[in-house]
């Protein structure tokens, strides 16, 4: 498993593509986000978004499972305290494949819990012309390498 | 009408409350977010968080769907009062989004949202943009999230 000392600043990650299909779309819309240029491709095809397009929290929630393919899950993580910010920069529409990558910005070890991490990057959700459709700046929490931490531990 | 001359600026507006359930929190993860503490029950208990919990981002969408239905039941109360409902036009995406707990299987959480702060675009008239605090407590009265998003407005 990866741990905190595998995420120096720079490291790169490059994510999975995936097609976004009109069904999930509105699939996703329907349960969290029934807005109808979410659910609807006419009404899609008339708002400022000009098709129909993926609610921000589905492309979130995209980017999420794009993390945990590219490292999380062979990361030991211990979760994510939270998000510096999240760009939705142009609309996610049914038929767009996304793609993109993260990279490390910061990494520094928890002062009031030295056995985690904790990394900040920013990914970068880009779709099939190459145009970054999100730009996220987020942190994990992630463990330091064991027989390290048992040695601080012990002082 | 204006967003501010209905939800005068500071006030806090409780939009609502979400039951996540086990089986609710698992559909979501294995689509999105598989890690282990958010797909198995028993994996979970031996994780820092101690019992099976809600991606963030799940947490997340749960806002939009309370906001999106007290929305809906606003612009129908407005409309029938003889009242203009403010257009809200799509969001540029949030900061400041912290997770403060988890949300365990079971959790009620109570969403909330506050205007922060509503500016005209000087270069388009007509058009806001509005700041606003989005806010999630748990049935304890505990924080669990929190973040800061930006919304266009056409008065």
């Amino acid at each position: 498993m990866l741990c905190f000392e595998d995420f120096p600043v720079g490291r790169r990650f490059d994510f999975p593509s995936r097609v976004m299909t009109a069904e999930e779309i509105v699939a996703f819309a329907t349960e969290f986000d029934p807005q109808p240029m979410h659910v609807d491709e006419a009404a899609g095809k008339a708002s400022v978004l000009g098709g129909l397009a993926a609610s921000g929290w589905h492309t979130c929630a995209v980017m999420m499972r794009m993390l945990c393919e590219s490292y999380i899950d062979r990361t030991a993580g211990e979760g994510s305290p939270g998000v510096q910010s999240m760009e939705w920069k142009r609309p996610v529409l049914a038929g767009d494949t996304l793609s993109g990558h993260c990279r490390v910005v910061e990494a520094r070890v928890s002062r009031s819990r030295p056995e985690i991490g904790i990394v900040r990057f920013v990914a970068d959700v880009t779709n099939q012309r190459g145009e970054t459709v999100a730009v996220c700046d987020y942190a994990n929490m992630i463990r330091v390498k064991a027989t390290e931490a048992a040695a601080d531990a012990h002082g | 009408m204006r967003m501010a001359e209905l939800y005068p600026v500071g006030g806090k507006t409780v939009l609502g409350s979400h039951l996540f359930t086990a089986e609710d929190i698992i559909r979501y993860a294995r689509q999105f977010d598989p890690q282990p503490f958010h797909v198995d029950p028993e994996a979970a208990r031996h994780s820092l968080f101690g019992g099976l919990c809600a991606s963030g981002w799940h947490t997340c969408a749960g806002w939009m769907k309370t906001f999106v239905a007290f929305w809906t039941a606003e612009y129908v109360r407005l409309k029938k009062e003889g009242k203009v409902p403010p257009e809200l036009g799509p969001a540029h995406g949030f900061r400041d989004l912290r997770w403060f707990r988890p949300v365990f299987a079971g959790d009620t959480i109570t969403y909330s949202v506050t205007l922060l702060e509503t500016r005209e675009q000087a270069s388009r008239p007509g058009r806001l943009i509005d700041t606003i605090l989005c806010e999630g407590v748990n049935q304890n009265g505990e924080p669990v999230i929190r973040f800061e998003s930006t919304v266009m407005e056409f008065a």
